[in-house]
């Protein structure tokens, strides 16, 4: 049975927190076990190489340090758009061939953009490395694009943002809380931008973003699957060894302004199902200790959000935390809980408080700790049992500003952590200066249909 | 992990697998046969120390109680929530504390169940598995827990336009089906169904004579065969025998309307397609590629989105069920644009149950469809839930290995035979979710099909 593919061009991160449970987590001893190593050619392209020899297959990853955040005032969904754009064509692969071309390879590609980074991936055989590799190379300087095309692939994403977030009361609440935890900072734009911002971008605009940020000293290859490091380097240095280095801007963004009064985001609509209340905290980045905190709080059914608000109190049908690791700036340390019938969002929200209010008073417990760690170790190794689940943490990090030893050191740093620095990260994400913004996301009663509305 | 792989897009166009039977074998798919004589398909695989485990049981819906649709899915999502002596949270705590990943689906013709666990944990995973299936306890506790969740989950559906689309194509092609009933279940269904239902439906379906099991990873022909025992051993050896009987499709032809006030409407369109078994069934998958399956390299991708953005995706697929066989098309589009889009899409239905496909899209289709086998095959877990596909197709353990020959022989009349016999634009039944502009519907509904007669809350 052939199934649908699901293909996307571009995925938006941070759309929507509460369903990222994916404790991006990572990385273990790739350097160990799957010896993954780097090198960086002269024109300061940083290649990772991550061999894996199960099946004759490789993932071939390109990842440029420009995202979102990276666009100027007005300029919402550029770095979006652009990606986009990219695969409208060079010279010498016109006019929208490039995916048709990888696959007649066997092959799959696809990009997508985050605030933080840009990345396009092939996965192919891996016969056909050096092809995809090749105008992958190509697609970095030579891009060409016709007004046509422009045009309608600018209709293409006013679709995509209808579909993703316009069609989506919980998308468009997302945006609303995002825009709102991160005053006076670019997470605060929604990646695939604001709709009247999305129409006014042009074939120019495209170009001029392309020229600043698209070099090789601005972005990372990631190759994983069955080659080596001896295999690849020649290949590498022959495509993407020609193209020059060039200025590229510091990534300078503004720090967010502090929150210092209370901030609540409301949001009725007839098509939300059961109330959802969320609190979002800025956090700082790379923290294991709030990686295993929001394990131990609301990672899974046995921890104590659920345990707590969902088995012993029943006053939720769902409740837990995500902490999202890796981003370039200040990240985010999610609450969320779904009031059972029969209580109300205030009920839910004080038991939610006194769950908090209990954390910081007791701390977490030794066996916590010890079994939170356990599970993110042991869960490192199914990363292995994947061709791209490794690429994509490099990826991740390299672009997010991490090294290698932060994804290669993962389990040393989990071990290490003690209780102290679980509980101190937690006192500051609870306790610190900025207060957390709460979003209520609530069902409408359906009106009767009534024309000429007073508004 | 799983969520991370949807993220980022992982794009398998997961054909029933594949080899490359001229260069020798994709996969050596060993059958093996326990003491108690259950049959499984085993790929040994020692790159990593993980064993994945995937199974089925034949029937699903159709185990379903006519008037109490979604108990299949509470037995689903139920049986990690304690078994045996172990209640429910110690069952999730041993689950999670030793990285096992247990999962269970309740499909339209099967009830699927897979199994992922490393190594070191191998026997304490099996044995969970044998209690979840055999003694689930379904505690009222647990029972009211899980009831509001899924309560909660078809609220929240309802609201979805792309949830919407596919329960009004489901309840809408198969009327008068099981396949019609809706597999959530439904708010009136969630208060009626009992203890005891769960209890029978267990019972009825998880019999040895309908489990199909695939194993993948760092296990010998030996460990899994006992395995097998543990894990299936105790179970009945019949499944309950119920009324099944080929799905006549409905409302052929129709255009039918579920409004709802959101600036795109959500599409699905459906005709009959050519069964699995059938020997043009190959020749239809290229179709299918070539049509719409094939994402960027497909016609209606190019039409509709490349050329005049009128889409952000259409795709088409070939759904073959065990009763029925669907070949749909899903997109979504701005209200305006419906029009035009769904008029485009009919050209290339017709286009090409005219005149058939050329040489090239013939040949780039079987180079995709035969070169990206193995991409499909990057883990242990793709591994089991292929097998396991493949078995319930009904074809033999070595199908993987033989069926890119079977692609790469295919000419061009045996593809234009199959898209002059499978495509009939003139019965396309067409399903719009949302306020589409200059659409004449035959069927304007006010409801989904099969939620219940009224808007209910659950107490």
């Amino acid at each position: 049975m052939i199934l649908p593919t699901g293909e996307s061009r571009s995925m938006l991160f941070r759309i929507f927190i509460f369903i990222l449970l994916l404790s991006l987590t990572p990385a273990a001893a790739w350097a160990k076990t799957f010896n993954a190593e780097t090198f960086t050619l002269d024109n300061g392209l940083q290649v990772v190489v991550i061999p894996n020899h199960r099946a004759p297959v490789v993932t071939h990853m390109i990842w440029y340090k420009f995202g979102g955040a990276d666009e100027a005032p007005g300029m919402s969904g550029i770095a979006h758009f652009l990606e986009h754009l990219m695969f409208k064509g060079t010279p010498t692969v016109p006019d929208g061939t490039f995916s048709k071309t990888v696959k007649k390879l066997g092959g799959n590609d696809n990009a997508f953009t985050t605030h933080d980074y840009t990345a396009y991936y092939q996965n192919v055989p891996r016969a056909h490395l050096e092809k995809v590799m090749a105008m992958e190379a190509d697609r970095m300087k030579n891009l060409q694009l016709r007004d046509d095309q422009v045009a309608s692939e600018r209709q293409v994403i006013i679709e995509e943002r209808r579909q993703r977030i316009d069609n989506q009361p919980q998308a468009k609440f997302q945006e609303q809380l995002m825009s709102t935890l991160y005053v006076n900072h670019p997470y605060s734009t929604p990646v695939i931008g604001w709709l009247h911002e999305i129409k006014e971008l042009t074939r120019d605009d495209a170009f001029e973003y392309y020229n600043r940020w698209y070099a090789p000293n601005n972005a990372i290859l990631i190759v994983s699957g069955d080659i080596t490091a001896d295999q690849l380097k020649p290949m590498a240095k022959r495509h993407y060894g020609m193209i020059p280095p060039q200025m590229v801007p510091d990534r300078l963004r503004p720090r967010p302004a502090p929150i210092s009064v209370e901030h609540r985001v409301i949001m009725q609509d007839p098509r939300i199902g059961p109330p959802v209340i969320m609190k979002i905290y800025r956090a700082p980045r790379g923290s294991h200790a709030l990686d295993i905190l929001s394990e131990i709080f609301g990672g899974n059914s046995t921890a104590r959000l659920y345990k707590n608000l969902v088995i012993d109190k029943k006053l939720a049908i769902s409740a837990g935390a995500s902490y999202d690791r890796v981003s370039l700036d200040d990240t985010t340390f999610s609450l969320y809980a779904s009031p059972t019938p029969g209580t109300t969002v205030n009920e839910l929200e004080l038991a939610l408080d006194r769950e908090i209010e209990a954390l910081l008073a007791k701390g977490v417990t030794i066996e916590e700790l010890q079994t939170a760690k356990k599970r993110k170790i042991a869960s490192l190794t199914y990363y292995l049992d994947s061709l791209q689940g490794p690429a994509m943490v490099f990826g991740r990090a390299l672009s997010s500003g991490f090294g290698m030893e932060d994804v290669e050191n993962m389990p040393e740093r989990l071990e290490a952590l003690t209780i102290e620095k679980v509980n101190t990260a937690a006192q500051a994400l609870f306790q610190g200066q900025d207060l957390p913004v709460t979003g209520l996301l609530l069902p409408q009663q359906k009106k009767p249909a009534a024309k000429g509305q007073k508004r | 992990m799983k969520h991370f792989m949807c993220l980022i897009a992982l794009v398998l166009a997961f054909a029933s697998t594949p080899a490359e039977a001229a260069k020798g074998k994709v996969l050596d798919v060993q059958v093996i046969k326990s003491k108690q004589g259950i049959e499984a398909w085993l790929v040994e695989d020692k790159t990593v120390p993980v064993i994945s485990v995937n199974f089925s049981f034949e029937g699903g819906l159709a185990f379903d109680p006519e008037d109490k649709p979604g108990v299949g899915r509470l037995v689903s999502i139920l049986l990690d929530e304690g078994a045996g002596d172990i209640d429910a949270q110690t069952f999730q705590k041993k689950l999670s504390d030793n990285a096992i990943n247990m999962g269970y689906t309740a499909g339209r013709d099967a009830f699927y169940g897979s199994l992922r666990t490393l190594k070191s944990n191998k026997d304490l995973a099996f044995d969970l598995l044998h209690l979840a299936l055999s003694k689930p306890r379904f505690d009222a506790d647990a029972v009211t827990r899980m009831k509001n969740a899924n309560i909660s989950q078809i609220k929240d559906d309802m609201g979805d336009p792309s949830w919407l689309s596919a329960r009004t194509f489901n309840g809408m092609m198969f009327s008068g089906h099981y396949y019609a009933r809706p597999g959530y279940g439904n708010l009136e269904s969630m208060e009626s169904i009992s203890r005891r239902d769960l209890l029978d439906y267990v019972r009825a379906q998880f019999g040895r004579n309908v489990l199909k099991v695939s194993i993948a990873g760092d296990i010998t022909k030996e460990e899994a065969a006992e395995a097998l025992d543990r894990m299936f051993g105790s179970l009945p050896e019949k499944a309950e025998t119920v009324d099944m009987a080929r799905a006549e499709l409905t409302n052929i032809g129709k255009t039918i309307l579920l409004p709802l006030d959101t600036p795109q409407t959500y599409i699905i369109t459906g005709q009959s397609a050519i069964p699995r078994s059938d020997k043009d069934w190959h020749a239809a998958s290229v179709v299918n590629y070539i049509l719409g399956g094939g994402g960027f390299d497909s016609r209606l991708m190019k039409e509709v989105r490349e050329k005049r953005g009128l889409t952000y995706g259409i795709y088409s697929s070939l759904n073959n069920l065990e009763y029925a066989d669907i070949l749909q098309a899903n997109l979504s589009a701005s209200n305006e644009k419906v029009e035009e889009a769904l008029k485009l899409m009919r050209q290339e239905w017709q286009k090409m149950a005219e005149k058939g496909v050329s040489e090239k899209e013939l040949q780039d289709a079987k180079s995709y469809l035969t070169g990206s086998l193995l991409l499909s095959l990057t883990s242990t877990q793709d591994i089991a839930e292929a097998l396991n596909s493949i078995q319930r197709d009904g074809e033999g353990p070595d199908y993987i290995n033989q069926r890119n020959g079977l692609i790469n022989a295919l000419t061009l009349n045996d593809v234009k035979k199959a898209a002059a016999r499978m495509l009939k634009p003139a019965e396309i039944t067409t399903i719009l979710v949302g306020k589409p502009q200059n659409i004449n519907a035959d069927i304007m509904l006010d409801r989904p099909p099969g939620m219940g007669t009224e808007e209910k809350t659950a107490r």
